[in-house]
């Protein structure tokens, strides 16, 4: 699929600063994020990627001490995820996550997947099995769980298991999908998968990954971004970024002089 | 540094391993030591009681004569302020185990609270008899009941359940949790989804350990008054009474009673040598009691845990 010239806005960051207390972890960071395309966020370890990523869904405000500045708008609706007048549930209703080790819930393969519907307080048995078919065709695991719906999801493999946690994401239709380096537990089989999903995904859902891995990001986005001591370094078209870097960080990141 | 030759690096190995034997063996006799200690306990206890195992003897009541005396209302006794003490127990451990570890924020007054809930574990039973005797017996009137029994062994193993609750809640790890947030559940979906039926085989040894060590008490229940000779049972709920009425379902928390332990420190301070045997055929009863609870607990934990995997 070709990248369009005009691509519309589903969220931009706004001077966006973050802290674990004391420490600033994100300095100042604008950034778009178009509809229905891959963003992807690269940079090497303790850069802020991960914890730009979960500042979307709100992730931080689970554990004490965490401040946000600045502004997430979202949009059609322009809300700023971040006000506090923003109930983090409602911003998680819509902003899915999948994390860096498959974390499926000890429980049966259908139950995993109908969680984020019985949250949302659907009860009805058949809107559930519809949905649940739905999500788990939509993260290409269907053909492999469907006679075993009943099933432990710690008895699939590690890649069963991502994809599992995919169509979790999924089944309540999120708007904006985030992947927190969600190929770096599975092996090079199960990660293609995963690259192949994202691919197919992105025509319903808009993406932003982070990744550690460069030739994933020139794989699967659209859109890239450098991130480095938690600066957004630069942010381009990926065949940009990979082919003709402005900064010189970016630079020496990709072509392996840094990192 | 010269390199050592196989001879001396065998000579290094075989002193390690010297000592590494010396230990194993110091092990298993400290290991058998204390189970000798156990076993010959126990098997005191049977030889002792070996004559009273008998049907009668679950079935009488205390009587003046060791022959014919039995343990009925004592084991009956001990079941059921079991039953008022965990019915108890278990909902306010629990729940406030979960409100510490999930809800409550991290600061001076937690930490003051953390540190108390670990203090009184460590306050002697006797302590919690007097505080239930004022409390419990004379300010709520609900005097020297199996319910004001209950509530005090439901006070002592209090602590022992929330800390359970809390070690069996840190183990679940924390992509769990961020999981369910992360579709949208609140903190109390999270937690009646996730983290109670995920932490139910830790809650469930630490209410069995609290309820082994509350059936064995004896010093907070005869504080509050049980009593050491009993011949009647307490009223089953909607059974006809004496006078002709029927009994309601709950009578029976009302009801006088003694337990297992007291029983038998009555027996034992009887001047008749024959009683002895009745206090070891007991105290065996006693045993096999908390062995049993504890066989369920780990029968029960293994199940649930069969399906908890991260």
């Amino acid at each position: 699929m070709q990248i369009h010239d005009n691509p519309t806005l589903k969220a931009e960051a706004r001077n966006l600063n973050f802290f674990y207390g004391e420490a600033k972890a994100l300095k100042n960071i604008n950034m778009p994020i178009y509809d229905k395309k891959v963003t992807a966020l690269i940079g090497p370890s303790g850069c802020g990627k991960s914890t730009y990523l979960r500042s979307f869904n709100r992730m931080h405000d689970l554990y004490p001490g965490n401040r946000y500045e600045g502004e997430i708008r979202f949009f059609p609706d322009n809300t700023n995820l971040l006000a506090a007048e923003v109930d983090p549930i409602e911003v998680r209703m819509r902003i899915g996550m999948v994390f860096q080790k498959p974390n499926p819930f000890p429980k049966s393969i259908f139950e995993n997947v109908a969680y984020g519907l019985r949250v949302r307080g659907e009860n009805n048995k058949r809107v559930l099995d519809d949905k649940v078919e739905h999500a788990l065709k939509g993260a290409a695991i269907w053909d492999e769980v469907k006679d075993r719906l009943a099933d432990l999801a710690s008895n699939l493999s590690g890649g069963q298991q991502q994809r599992l946690c995919i169509a979790r994401a999924l089944a309540t239709d999120p708007e904006l999908l985030l992947f927190d380096e969600p190929t770096s537990a599975l092996d090079p089989i199960a990660t293609g998968a995963i690259e192949e999903l994202i691919h197919e995904l992105k025509k319903r859902v808009t993406i932003l990954i982070v990744t550690h891995n460069m030739q994933q990001a020139a794989r699967v986005s659209d859109y890239t971004a450098y991130m480095f001591l938690g600066e957004m370094v630069e942010f381009g078209k990926t065949d940009e970024i990979f082919i003709k870097p402005k900064d010189k960080r970016t630079e020496d990141y990709i072509t392996g002089r840094m990192g | 540094m010269k390199p050592l030759t196989t001879e001396e690096i065998r000579a290094v190995i075989a002193a390690g391993k010297l000592r590494d034997n010396l230990f194993k063996a110091t092990g298993v006799f400290c290991l058998a030591l204390a189970l000798i200690v156990i076993v010959a306990l126990v098997a005191d206890m049977v030889i002792k009681g070996s004559d009273r195992f008998t049907l009668d003897f679950f079935l009488n009541f205390a009587s003046r004569r060791a022959t014919q005396a039995g343990i009925l209302s004592a084991w009956v006794g001990s079941l059921l302020v079991m039953l008022v003490t965990a019915m108890a127990a278990v909902p306010l451990g629990v729940a406030a185990g979960l409100y510490l570890e999930e809800y409550a924020k991290r600061n001076w007054l937690t930490n003051l609270i953390e540190i108390n809930i670990t203090n009184l574990a460590a306050v002697p039973s006797i302590v919690y008899g007097l505080l239930a005797l004022g409390i419990f017996v004379y300010q709520f009137g609900l005097g020297q009941s199996i319910l004001s029994a209950g509530l005090t062994l439901a006070l002592l193993i209090l602590p022992i359940i929330i800390v359970a609750t809390r070690e069996a809640i840190r183990a679940i790890p924390a992509m769990i949790r961020e999981g369910s947030m992360a579709v949208g559940a609140t903190r109390w979906q999270t937690c009646r989804y996730h983290i109670v039926p995920y932490a139910m085989p830790g809650i469930l040894t630490g209410v069995i350990i609290g309820l082994a060590r509350a059936i064995g008490e004896t010093a907070p229940i005869i504080t509050i008054g049980a009593l050491t000779f009993i011949a009647f049972l307490p009223p089953a709920p909607l059974s006809t009474l004496g006078d002709g009425s029927t009994a309601g379902l709950f009578d029976w928390v009302m009801a006088p009673f003694t337990v297992m332990p007291i029983q038998i420190f009555n027996w034992t301070s009887r001047p008749d040598p024959a009683f002895e045997v009745n206090a070891a055929a007991a105290g065996f009863v006693l045993m096999a009691m908390v062995l049993s609870m504890n066989a369920v607990a780990i029968f029960l934990r293994y199940k649930m845990r069969k399906n908890i995997k991260w």
